[in-house]
């Protein structure tokens, strides 16, 4: 049996929910960065099951961009958490609430 | 008539004669302002600015009143304000009345200001004054001039404005500073109701232009209908407060305690007029059909004419009677004008009949005359005795006062009515139209002939004859010639006006092409109407010797006091009115203060105000516990959303 798209999209969807999950559930900001990386390799995924499908590379491409610039976004991200732990000495979120009133 | 043809040629050619009317308006608001702001610290140079400006404003006036004669023009409007259904104008009207009144206000005013000169030499607002003055001039040739109500309500509220600033002239004193509040509170009411006659002519007729609205009343006498009566009360709640008709009189009395000069100009000549005035610009209104609305018809039958003829005659009597235990010389004159103002009131009422109000007009230019001269002469007496107001500690000023005694006994003949001086003519002229109306007005005008030269000749006597009764009248000595040449120039028109033929010129304004009585004017009134003459001349000589037989030998304190036991203190004190007053309004005044504060504290601000925000601030006070500052709740919260959304939008 080939695996077909509907294979793929299930895949990426697991692979979303679990990222979704890592967000929601985890604690440790570092966790929750993973899981937003898993959700977003997740939608990559499924773009590039559709380009696939389509036989239409402009979807490939669009992800190999993508993925470039996730890469600095995590350089970023990870750069201000480090600066965060540095000022605050945590990375749990509980401790981050100074947004409330 | 060469003026007619004089008048015609200007508005054929063009020329615009009666553009000068824009010059007499604004020269004053341009020496008050100009005072004020450019020279306020030049004394000398602000009263000559201001003088200046008032006499070439009656040089000006004079010139129109010889243009036209008794012929009525136009100025140039100015659109003031065009809104759909009212083209608010600034439109200066040019008629008998006009001219007349403009040489009185800016010939009283430019003697008053000179008068002034040395009156208020030594007062620290010299400057002030004058410009305020002028300030006054300009409203009161406002009302004059103006061709619509509107423009008329506009300077009507000016002149209660400037009347305002001079009678609390001197603010330090509480009481001037009361009296200008009294005077322009009191003139508040009457100036409401003289709104709501505005509105209620403005809303059935659909033009406030008094040319307009005179040719639809000749057009349709009925025009106004049922608001007939109401709109014509309403209107003379206006005159009511300005000419100081009972029951709003009492702001006059009080307002002496602004500078002489000031009641000589504003209550006795020009402010205190306009009401009459301005009855004498509607007058169309009270020559109307009468009606009533339905809620009042219990005053069917009784013209609004009626009751501004009881008002004015009750004022005249009450005021008379007050006058003649009053011991300030001047609020005797004050309540001397009152009365004289009551009687003006009263012939407008009378003359509705007829369609002829000269008889007041009349009254009201030669009373202007000689009762701005006894203002001025009596503060010629105050300026020499120090500042003592209670005739009881004057006397013997006759000789020590030559022209201001003389000027002051002219004005108080004229005043009583002793022919050939003006007031007779004039005065005359009132008892003959009310003894044709209504005998019984025609009683009250003798009456009041009779307390009027009664409690003048008791002035007269006991202030100018006899022996000094107080330090202030040993040391008096006659006032500066700043003083009397106004003095003596007023005395002219108040010994010669009767010469003119002023009472024809006035109601051939009102009727025109009336035959006039025509012949002698200076015997005129013996032959066209003896009863009313003889009566007149009669009262005035009874009052005379009254007040002779009892003040002839100048005693120490009023003999007639004792006599009259509680009457007098009554007499004294007003009847009591401000009494009254105190006891109603202002009670009334206080509760209603006291409900609109509790409605405002409790339902505007705590309910309204209060409830609104406290109402927010509860739903933000519980909105706020959403906000867990947790980021994980917002992105849970964020993909339930989309989730949500994507089920909504996949049903």
């Amino acid at each position: 049996m080939t695996p077909g798209l509907h294979h793929y999209l299930i895949v990426s969807a697991l692979l979303f929910s679990l990222g979704l999950l890592g967000v929601v559930a985890r604690r440790n900001l570092f966790v929750i960065f993973m899981g937003l990386e898993l959700m977003l390799n997740a939608a990559n995924l499924a773009l590039v099951a559709f380009s696939r499908y389509h036989n239409n590379l402009n979807g490939q491409v669009m992800v190999f961009f993508i993925i470039t610039v996730a890469a600095a976004e995590v350089a970023v991200g990870l750069a201000l958490l480090v600066a965060l732990y540095r000022k605050r000495q945590t990375a749990h979120v509980e401790d981050l609430t100074s947004l409330k009133l | 008539m060469e003026h007619a043809a004089v008048a015609q040629h200007a508005v054929e050619s063009g020329s615009k004669i009666q553009d000068l009317a824009w010059a007499i308006l604004i020269l004053p608001l341009v020496m008050a302002f100009g005072t004020a702001v450019l020279i306020p610290k030049n004394r000398s140079l602000s009263a000559v600015f201001n003088i200046s400006g008032v006499v070439v404003a009656f040089l000006l006036s004079f010139t129109l009143f010889c243009v036209f004669g008794g012929q009525s023009a136009d100025a140039t409007p100015f659109h003031w304000l065009p809104v759909s259904g009212l083209d608010a104008q600034i439109g200066l009207h040019i008629d008998a009345l006009a001219t007349l009144m403009l040489m009185v206000v800016t010939g009283v005013g430019s003697l008053v200001m000179i008068y002034s000169t040395g009156y208020m030499h030594d007062d620290r607002s010299y400057t002030r004054f004058f410009s305020t003055l002028s300030l006054f001039v300009f409203s009161m040739l406002g009302i004059v001039l103006a061709n619509n109500l509107l423009m008329l309500f506009v300077f009507w509220e000016l002149v209660g404005v400037s009347s305002y600033l001079l009678i609390g002239f001197w603010y330090e004193k509480p009481s001037a500073g009361d009296a200008s509040k009294k005077a322009f509170l009191t003139n508040r009411i009457g100036d409401f109701g003289f709104m709501l006659g505005i509105l209620a002519i403005w809303s059935v007729a659909g033009t406030l232009d008094i040319a307009a609205l005179k040719a639809q009343f000749i057009a349709n006498p009925a025009l106004l209908g049922p608001w007939a009566g109401l709109a014509g009360l309403l209107i003379f709640m206006g005159a009511m407060g300005k000419s100081a008709q009972f029951p709003l009189h009492v702001w006059l009395p009080d307002a002496m305690e602004g500078p002489t000069p000031v009641s000589a100009l504003i209550h006795a000549a020009t402010m205190v007029a306009a009401g009459v005035y301005m009855l004498c610009r509607v007058f169309f209104l009270y020559t109307a059909t009468p009606g009533w609305p339905a809620a009042l018809c219990f005053l069917d039958g009784i013209s609004a004419a009626t009751i501004i003829t009881c008002i004015g005659g009750f004022t005249a009597l009450f005021a008379a009677v007050i006058a003649v235990q009053q011991d300030d010389i001047k609020r005797i004159l004050a309540y001397s004008t009152l009365s004289q103002l009551g009687l003006m009131v009263m012939a407008v009422g009378l003359g509705a009949k007829t369609g002829d109000a000269s008889a007041s007009m009349y009254h009201l230019v030669t009373h202007a005359g000689f009762k701005a001269m006894l203002f001025l002469g009596a503060g010629s007496v105050i300026h020499a005795c120090h500042h003592e107001q209670d005739i009881w500690k004057m006397g013997g000023l006759r000789t020590k006062m030559p022209k201001t005694f003389w000027t002051f006994a002219l004005g108080t003949a004229a005043l009583a009515g002793l022919p050939p001086l003006s007031g007779f003519y004039s005065k005359d002229e009132i008892l003959a139209v009310a003894l044709e109306a209504n005998p019984i007005f025609f009683g009250v005008g003798v009456l009041v002939t009779v307390l009027t030269t009664f409690y003048m000749s008791r002035l007269v006597l006991v202030a100018f004859f006899g022996k000094p009764r107080g330090e202030g009248a040993d040391h008096a000595h006659e006032s500066p010639a700043s003083m009397t040449t106004p003095l003596l120039v007023l005395a002219v028109p108040s010994a010669f006006i009767a010469w003119l033929p002023l009472g024809e010129f006035l109601s051939n304004h009102f009727t025109p092409g009336h035959a006039a009585h025509g012949g002698d004017i200076l015997f005129g009134p013996f032959n066209h109407n003896p009863i009313a003459a003889f009566f007149g001349l009669g009262a005035a000589l009874f009052g005379f010797s009254l007040a002779y037989s009892l003040y002839g030998k100048s005693p120490a304190q009023d003999p007639l006091s004792p006599k009259l036991g509680l009457l007098s203190q009554a007499m004294r004190n007003r009847f009591y009115i401000d009494e009254i007053y105190d006891g109603i309004v202002v009670p009334l005044h206080n509760l209603l203060s006291q409900v609109a504060d509790a409605i405002d504290r409790w339902l505007i601000s705590g309910l309204a105000v209060r409830g609104l925000a406290g109402v927010v601030e509860i739903a933000g006070r519980a909105l706020r516990l959403v906000q867990t500052g947790s980021i994980q709740t917002y992105a849970f919260l964020f993909t339930a959303g989309v989730l949500l959304i994507v089920l909504l939008a996949l049903k």
